[in-house]
């Protein structure tokens, strides 16, 4: 066959075109994780160091409100102060009883962040060993979980809190987090069911099935593991949420007795006062706010960080 | 850039006429977060009217970049930033957006690489092709319709007027490649871009589709540029050839000359590496060792392997380690309401398997192989019959018994993406099995990882990478060294090399003949490719819908083979008889 012209025998300059070793593995790069990877492009964001520092500043808050101010919350209040505007030592102003409306914000973050923090570890303690126990193991036991699951998915949670919550005799932190997680693991549970059931079906499972891994070892050690990213964004996300939840409570009446500080509380009782001190109301749900906003932003952030599409872009 | 013109063709005729489609020191980048980074460097291509021309190269040297390039198709990131495509005279790289696709469809017809998600699953089949037809200006209304049935009964659809309504989940994958070829030649284009249009088939459907391409663009006068990494494929369909390795051209002429007489040192590898039926076993037995630089030199494969093969012969032991006896597996698939109905995924299969030695599976999609691998495995329980491991039956195995069967006998799967979990260092996935059995305290542990990485010739310090930064090969031998951990008897590869680029391929089954020469392990190899099997099967089982249809020594089944399916098989493997140079 003649060659048609540029399509002669074409060999490249071998110093143009160096043969490299077969599939030798490249040492000079770092090694890395999952978390690493998340971690890299977490700390490239500023959203990530905002949230970051209003929570490490909500959690310093919470532990040791004492450093914040030195006025009493509920001690030093007087009359004489009732409705009062800012001052010299106290920015905030002071409420209709008189008492310090800074000092009572700041220690009204214990109880709120006690709540919050509590209600999410219980519901993703409760949402991924059902979910897991659920997806992984199948059968009756699926069955089971998810239809129970269904029943308080049907019941919004903050109904469901109210009709407990009004028949339990003494509402503490402890309990109002316990009554919202009752309510609320279902969603976790199946999200979690969810990641579990398509961990199970990967390949491999079945090659540690082979190998002759135990199958509860293969629970823990690959499956729970590859699954558990989307739950911890949800759960992030819904630690906000349980703050607000108990602030509704509160604020119903019916959730932490007046005589523990919280936010939801203090929003409350700004309601006789709401038209001629605005700002009763303001402080409190402005904290209120900050902390949900920096979990919501954390959230955000950490999905994006582990979401494997998001990843493979980077 | 530099180039080296070697005419191997001193009485040829240089032709005046004008190339088809021109490509000159075409240059394209994918924008990343660390800056452009180069994907194609410099490459020339020439491409006369009516002629077949393969791309050849192994995943990411730039060959599907560079059809991408042409037509303006590069994803988001990628951008063409410099040389020119020249097309009938005109510079493609230069068109706006509305004119390339005036050019796209109507001149330079496209079929992509995967049938199986290249279809939209929510339309009919006649309303795809009928869109592109629209698309193109073909026709319209009625016509248009008319034209749809025509376009597919072209491409090998011969029933093409009742199947328009039916969905892409109703046809075969090879049927879908035939839409696709259809929807890609449905303008009559001058140049039609396939790339890797067979990759995803069988053999058998493979060759019918090559077939049936090549008459079509052969009627209509058609160019094809092919995109691939079969060289078989290249040898027996195109005329002139193109090897890619990163980014760059290092050889390029007409394909027969090439493949029988490579001049670049990675085209000598390429060829020395493809499994090619011509080369005979037993003939070739000089022992040639793989060299100073291990397996990642690339020597002459068949040589090796072969060699190694004859040496197990001359060893193996006449009792057979595993025997399978009449196995059968039936599925119970849920229909409509609650009837259910049977499905035999593997039909009486008996075979053995002796100490020491490789015994291949052989089928195509849906024989009934893989199964059998997971039978063998115990990782489904059979319907019915038995397999004996070492005198001893399977079937009931539980707990310990269990456990001690499966520290003998260790799988490597087909997907080395899927198959390892992303989240456990190299470390401790080689550790695991070690783990899981009790076996040693930790000290001894790692040092049998440290060992095993060096078996598969992995340097001490990838454990503690995790599989998302390593290739396909790599993962592939990481799976290699947690299954040998245990030291056991038996490894069932179930499709171990099919997803491996060619060179990897040979790398990683001469480390499977080398590990079994030296540490005396006996193989279940399932493979779809045929050519694999010539290279490292002592026996070889040939599966059709669950039953095995033929079953004997390698060398009979491929020189003297009994059934028309064998046959048939054989014959549609791509170059399968041609004679590489090496």
């Amino acid at each position: 066959m003649p060659n048609k012209s540029g399509q002669a025998h074409f060999v490249a300059e071998l110093e143009d075109t160096p043969v490299a070793p077969i599939d030798r593995l490249d040492e000079s790069q770092k090694a890395r994780s999952t978390w690493a990877d998340a971690w890299d492009s977490m700390r490239r964001r500023p959203m990530f160091w905002i949230s970051s520092v209003l929570i490490l500043i909500i959690a310093l808050v919470a532990l040791f409100p004492g450093l914040f101010t030195s006025v009493s919350p509920n001690l030093d209040c007087q009359l004489a102060n009732s409705n009062g505007g800012p001052e010299a030592g106290h920015p905030f102003g002071f409420t209709r009883q008189g008492c310090d409306v800074y000092a009572r914000t700041i220690f009204g973050t214990r109880a709120s962040v006690t709540v919050g923090l509590l209600a999410t570890g219980l519901v993703t303690l409760m949402g991924v060993i059902l979910g897991s126990l659920a997806g992984y193991y199948g059968g009756w036991l699926d069955a089971i979980v998810s239809r129970v699951g269904d029943i308080f998915f049907a019941i919004p949670t903050i109904l469901g809190a109210i009709v407990l919550m009004s028949v339990l005799p003494a509402a503490t932190p402890t309990s109002v987090a316990f009554v919202l997680s009752i309510f609320a693991w279902p969603q976790i549970a199946r999200i979690m069911r969810g990641a579990v059931l398509s961990a199970t079906n990967s390949d491999y499972v079945m090659a540690s099935t082979a190998l002759g891994v135990s199958k509860f070892r293969i629970l823990l050690r690959h499956v729970i593991p590859n699954s558990i990213a989307p739950v911890i964004v949800i759960a992030t996300v819904s630690l906000g949420t349980f703050i607000v939840a108990e602030s509704t409570l509160s604020f119903l009446g019916i959730g932490l007795p007046t005589s523990v500080m919280s936010w939801g509380n203090d929003i409350s009782q700004a309601q006789t006062s709401l038209v001629t001190n605005p700002q009763v109301l303001l402080y409190p749900a402005a904290a209120l706010s900050i902390t949900v906003l920096a979990f919501l932003m954390l959230g955000d952030i950490l999905r994006d960080a582990l979401d494997p599409k998001a990843r493979a872009l980077r | 850039m530099s180039q080296t013109l070697t005419d191997t063709n001193p009485g040829g005729v240089e032709s005046d006429e004008q190339p088809l489609l021109q490509i000159r020191n075409l240059e394209v980048g994918f924008q990343t977060q660390r800056g452009l980074v180069p994907a194609v460097r410099g490459v020339d291509i020439t491409l006369y009217s009516g002629q077949t021309l393969a791309i050849v190269g192994e995943s990411g040297s730039g060959k599907t970049t560079t059809a991408q390039a042409i037509i303006d198709l590069l994803p988001g990131a990628g951008k063409i930033t410099g040389g020119q495509v020249l097309f009938e005279g005109r510079d493609l790289t230069k068109l706006s957006p509305k004119d390339i696709q005036a050019v796209r469809g109507n001149l330079i017809g496209y079929v992509p690489q995967d049938p199986m998600s290249n279809l939209n699953p929510v339309w009919n089949i006649g309303f795809q092709v009928e869109e592109a037809i629209k698309a193109n200006g073909l026709a319209q209304g009625k016509e248009a319709r008319a034209r749809t049935i025509q376009v597919l009964q072209e491409a090998g659809l011969s029933d093409a007027a009742d199947r328009l309504k039916q969905y892409p989940h109703q046809f075969s994958g090879g049927m879908r490649q035939r839409v696709l070829i259809g929807i890609g030649l449905s303008a009559r284009p001058k140049l039609l871009i396939a790339d890797e249009p067979t990759s995803a088939l069988d053999v058998t459907v493979q060759r019918q589709i090559l077939d049936h391409l090549g008459t079509l663009t052969r009627d209509y006068g058609t160019s094809v540029l092919f995109i691939t990494h079969d060289l078989g494929l290249a040898a027996e369909r195109a005329e002139q050839l193109v090897v890619m390795y990163k980014g760059k051209i290092v050889e390029s002429g007409p394909s027969q000359e090439i493949l029988a007489n490579p001049q670049h040192p990675y085209t000598q590898r390429l060829v020395s590496a493809a499994p090619s039926l011509a080369s005979r076993r037993i003939q070739s037995a000089k022992h040639a060792s793989v060299g100073d630089s291990g397996i990642y030199g690339g020597g002459s494969l068949d040589d090796t392997l072969v060699a190694r093969a004859a040496e197990r012969e001359s060893l193996a032991p006449v009792k057979d380690l595993i025997s399978i006896d009449n196995i059968s597996k039936v599925y119970r698939i849920r229909k409509k309401g609650l009837r259910s109905e049977e499905l035999k995924a593997v039909d009486g299969v008996t075979f053995g398997i002796q100490k020491g030695t490789t015994t291949a599976l052989v089928g195509e999609s849906g024989s009934g192989k893989s199964t059998v691998a997971k039978l063998v495995l115990q990782l489904e329980s059979i319907t019915s019959g038995s397999i004996e491991f070492d005198g001893q039956d399977v079937a009931g195995l539980k707990g310990k018994e269990l456990l001690k069967f499966r520290r003998r006998v260790q799988p490597v799967f087909q997907d080395p993406y899927g198959s390892l979990d992303p989240q456990y260092s190299v470390g401790n996935t080689i550790a695991e099995p070690l783990l899981a059995h009790g076996v040693g305290t930790a000290k001894e542990r790692q040092e049998r990882v440290k060992e095993l990485l060096d078996q598969v010739s992995l340097p001490w310090s990838s454990r503690f990478r995790y599989p998302s930064e390593l290739s396909g090969g790599q993962r592939q031998r990481i799976a290699i060294a947690r299954a040998l951990a245990l030291k056991p008897d038996v490894l069932v590869l179930d499709e171990a090399v099919s997803a491996l680029d060619v060179l990897v391929q040979g790398q990683v089954l001469n480390l499977l003949t080398e590990l079994q020469t030296e540490l005396g392990l006996t193989y279940l190899f399932i493979t779809h490719d045929l050519a694999v099997v010539r290279l490292v099967a002592d026996n070889v089982c040939v599966m059709q819908k669950g039953r095995i249809v033929e079953a004997a020594s390698t060398d009979d089944v491929f020189d003297n083979p009994q059934q028309a399916y064998t046959q048939e098989l054989l014959a549609a493997i791509p170059g399968g008889n041609f004679q590489f140079g090496r």
